[in-house]
């Protein structure tokens, strides 16, 4: 890659966050037509990605980046093959239309500034995440990708179910992106690699690591929550709360297929076991029914979509675990044709939701005539969900049933899982796609007439692509499909597969899939009382038991907090110097390292001294009358403390200590006079006992811990080297203050923002007035 | 507290301490003394000054609430360390220079702006903390 072709990638990766920022005021100047403007941005990142398809579809490969953090070895680099690459095309090229749509869906509301940027930030999220070539760089675009959904899902925010979707998709996949953390770090460990590019130099390396199966788990973890997988496929029909647009882009096309892209990605080294083969498939195989079968069940047309989304994910999944090259490529061929096509059944949703105020399929119907522009694209995009011959969608499903077949017990299962969720699909696709606009004309809550450019825009050309790509089949293969089949599965494979119909086994399956499709399709009102029913029956789902989680983490932190935090400070206190205790005697017991028994040091008589004015301080402090007293006293032990450093030799910290405790001294006693306690002590004996033991232990024990470790030999070579560079390299004769403020500056900037938050602490304490009692209600609130 | 006596010497012992603290501080690179240090040392001295005359006093001698001034020494610590960066060298690294003051060489280094800073969070925020507890008592 040249230094000006990487220059520009890593501009077309800024980009869409430069958008996201001037989005507001753009939006604010030229209302919904911004729209125009800004879908410019993901249209040039298009066009720059598109350049590298020539070469890439040639069998070569792309990395770069720039060094970040030299000391960590951590670097913002990217990585473009066939896999990347696609999605990077999906994501840039559905992106522009999803913004002109978003200019049409949100004409006239209030934030639309605030949701273009939203998006825009998204995308640039999500086009880090699928070029990402290092793991922390791969992990941080992850992880945005699940921040900027939060703000997409709770978009009309003063809704609670809208909040509340936010919430769960951010716990569900923030839950994933840490599994995700943990298993690069694992294979990090594992393999010494830190680039997904090396990764996939590595061979088998992975597979071979005793660590495979944490590093498989773990990623899986990642990678089933991002993509809805059963069982935490419950965020995603729930995060059908966000605006149409983005359903159509983050819950169909995009983020959620992050997860599918994780797996296709590290198939070449972490795929082909036995432990691969059978996960993907079982969790993928139980989402594609569980998805397809709770989607009958649905009447909203966003929700029948997003169920067989999850079904879709499911598919995605199964067939990536089968692993075999047949079945690579149906993946790879059902996620670029799911893109396209499910990308614009949520927009005609949108659209039918727009113009005719519902959304609802038994309250629609004959919108055909109102709606003809609308009504073409569905269908275009409901035959190419459906398998239709002639469209995309019936290629990846050839490619499917010939990925999979009869050939043994275990992908026979498959087979017939595959092809009962593809006949359910076919019959909800064109349920979405068909009731709202055939029939008679149903009367809905808005006088229905055919959107603006804007809205019709994108799912018209997603709906003609699914059947243009199909047929130009093999411009799209060479360019395409064949290049990601390649990345996925790690070596040179080319996809043939035409919209010829070819006669065989993929054939016949396709008939039975449209019969059964076609069968359900006319029997789907009593196939949604029935799963009603069915539903009803159990009564409890993963969505449940997530509130129902949700609600007892509360009550738990809630009573930890009443048990740690009850409010008094006696208490506080007693378990703080408790700890330091055990924290300094349990080691010192465990690994014997009691100290020997000093001898007594010969001294100088105004050592002694010294020595004696600090005990009589100490002694005065525990026969002190009144609070006062013991204040003060407290400081006569610390002033001669302070004279010690100074015989010892440390006038800086002498200094720092007299200072300190004056400043102690001063402040306790502001503090005593404002906390109205009465001027003695009247406490139970049993608590005076127990104090006492507590101080006792504690100033032994770092008594102690001093002595042993003056005891131990001193490693001199920090003090060496403070004392012999402090004049050199730092130009200061006070060591102390050169290593304070130059050799371990950090550390000092680090202290000084702890003092002044100390500090702002403080403040706000005694500021507090009156406290409101906390009860349990109010915090789950 | 508020003794005749007290009232009286204690601006100006306030003002010594103060000039003093001034003094610790920017010794403090080849003597004792530094940032942290001379900070306490101006801390006490608003605390005495309070003690003695109220609080408004102070607050009105200082101008800035001392929060404030804790955040600006944050934020002049920080930027000294950052310029560091301008240069190509890691971040925190001291850079000198000399000018000339009225004919007198005076180094000139980041390491001082960076002490400077420390004064003033030790300063702001002891200062805000012990104005916080003594104003109460009249309040």
């Amino acid at each position: 890659m040249t230094a000006d072709s990487q220059w520009l990638t890593f501009l077309a990766l800024l980009l869409p966050f430069a958008a996201a920022a001037i989005a507001p005021v753009l939006t604010k100047a030229l209302k919904h037509n911004a729209a125009w403007i800004l879908a410019l941005a993901p249209a040039l990142i298009f066009l720059h990605f598109s350049g590298f398809v020539g070469n890439i579809s040639e069998g070569e490969t792309l990395s770069a980046g720039y060094v970040w953090i030299p000391s960590l070895s951590v670097d913002f680099s990217w990585f473009l093959d066939g896999l990347s690459v696609t999605f990077a095309l999906l994501i840039t090229g559905i992106g522009t239309l999803i913004v002109l749509y978003a200019g049409g869906y949100l004409k006239g509301h209030e934030h639309q500034g605030r949701f273009f940027s939203f998006i825009l930030m998204f995308m640039g999220s999500m086009l880090g995440l699928v070029v990402a070539d290092s793991f922390l760089t791969l992990f941080v675009f992850w992880e945005l990708t699940s921040i900027t959904s939060f703000l997409l899902i709770g978009f009309d925010h003063s809704r609670e179910a809208s909040r509340r979707a936010a919430l769960q998709a951010l716990v569900v996949t923030g839950l994933g992106g840490l599994s995700l953390l943990a298993g690069l770090l694992v294979i990090w460990g594992a393999t010494g690699v830190t680039s997904l590019s090396a990764l996939l130099a590595s061979e088998s390396a992975l597979r071979d690591a005793p660590l495979y199966m944490a590093a498989l788990l773990l990623i899986l973890g990642g990678a089933f929550t991002k993509s809805a997988q059963f069982p935490f496929h419950f965020w995603l029909p729930n995060a059908m709360e966000a605006p149409t647009p983005v359903s159509a882009y983050l819950h169909s096309a995009t983020m959620v297929k992050a997860g599918v892209y994780l797996l296709m990605r590290l198939n070449p080294v972490l795929g082909d076991t036995v432990a691969w083969e059978t996960i993907l498939p079982v969790f993928g195989g139980a989402t594609l029914l569980v998805g397809t079968l709770l989607a009958m069940r649905q009447t909203d047309l966003k929700l029948m979509l997003a169920y067989t989304t999850v079904a879709s994910l499911g598919l995605l999944v199964m067939l990536t675990g089968v692993g075999s090259e047949k079945a690579v490529e149906a993946a790879v061929l059902y996620l670029v044709a799911h893109s396209m096509f499910k990308g614009a059944l949520f927009m005609v949703a949108g659209l039918v939701d727009h113009e005719a105020g519902t959304r609802d399929v038994t309250r629609l119907g004959g919108l055909r005539k109102a709606m003809p522009i609308t009504f073409t694209a569905a269908v275009l995009a409901a035959a190419s969900m459906g398998g239709v011959p002639l469209f995309f969608g019936f290629l990846a499903k050839e490619e499917i049933y010939a990925g999979l077949g009869f050939t043994d017990g275990w992908t026979s299962l498959l087979t017939l899982v595959a092809l009962t969720g593809n006949g359910l699909m076919f019959a909800i696709g064109f349920a979405v796609a068909l009731k709202p606009f055939l029939g008679n004309k149903v009367e809905t809550p808005k006088h229905a007439h055919e959107g603006p450019v804007l809205l019709w825009l994108g799912p018209l050309v997603l709906g003609g692509l699914g059947l243009v790509s199909a047929l130009v089949s093999g411009l799209s293969h060479e360019l395409v499909s064949s290049p990601m089949s390649s990345a996925v599965l790690g070596e040179p494979v080319t996809v043939t597969i035409s919209t010829v119909p070819h006669i065989g086994m993929p054939l016949v399956l396709s008939v039975v899939t449209v019969a059964l499709g076609a069968s359900v399709f006319v029997m789907l009102e009593r196939g949604r009382a029935a799963m009603a029913g069915i539903l009803t029956a159990i009564g409890w789902g993963p969505d449940r038991g997530f509130d129902q989680v949700m609600r007892g983490l509360t009550r738990l932190s809630f009573r930890v907090t009443n048990i740690i935090q009850n409010g008094r400070l006696d208490y506080y206190m007693t378990a703080t110097f408790v700890a330091v205790a055990a924290a300094v005697l349990i080691p010192m017991g465990l690994y014997d390292e009691w100290p020997t028994p000093p001898q007594l040091p010969r001294m100088p008589f105004y050592e002694w001294t010294v020595l004696l004015i600090a005990l009589i301080g100490l002694g005065a402090v525990i026969y002190a009358r009144d609070r006062l007293t013991a204040i003060v006293s407290l400081g006569i032990q610390g002033f001669a403390v302070a004279l010690i450093f100074m015989l010892l030799g440390a006038p800086d910290l002498s200094f720092t200590q007299f200072m300190v405790e004056t400043l102690s001294v001063v402040i306790l006693a502001l503090v005593m006079t404002r906390l109205r306690l009465s001027p003695t002590d009247h406490r139970p004996t049993g608590e005076k006992v127990l104090d006492v033991a507590v101080a006792g232990t504690c100033g032994a024990a770092l008594g102690l811990m001093l002595l042993r470790v003056t005891q131990v030999p001193f490693n001199t070579e920090l003090s060496d080297f403070f004392s012999q560079y402090s004049r050199v390299i730092a130009h200061g004769r006070n060591i102390v203050n050169v290593i304070l403020v130059d050799f371990r500056g950090t550390d000092t900037l680090g202290e000084i923002a702890v003092v002044m938050i100390a500090g702002l602490a403080i403040l706000a304490l005694v500021r507090i007035r009156s406290v409101k009692p906390i009860t349990e209600n109010r915090e789950e609130g | 507290m508020r003794t005749l006596i007290f009232r009286t010497v204690a601006p100006y012992l306030t003002s010594l301490m103060i000039l003093f603290s001034i003094f610790v501080l920017l010794r403090g690179h080849n003597e004792p003394g530094g940032g942290f240090i001379g900070g306490l040392i101006a801390a006490s001295a608003f605390a005495i000054y309070g003690i003695a005359c109220g609080v408004s006093p102070v607050r009105r001698a200082l101008y800035f609430h001392p929060m404030a001034i804790s955040g600006f020494g944050l934020l002049v610590s920080a930027i000294s360390g950052w310029l560091s960066l301008a240069f190509k060298v890691p971040f925190m690294t001291g850079l000198w220079t000399k000018v000339s003051v009225l004919g007198v060489p005076v180094d000139l280094s980041t390491v001082l702006f960076f002490d400077i800073g420390v004064y003033l969070v030790v300063l702001g925020s002891i200062t805000s903390v012990a104005l916080a507890l003594e104003e109460r008592e009249h309040g």
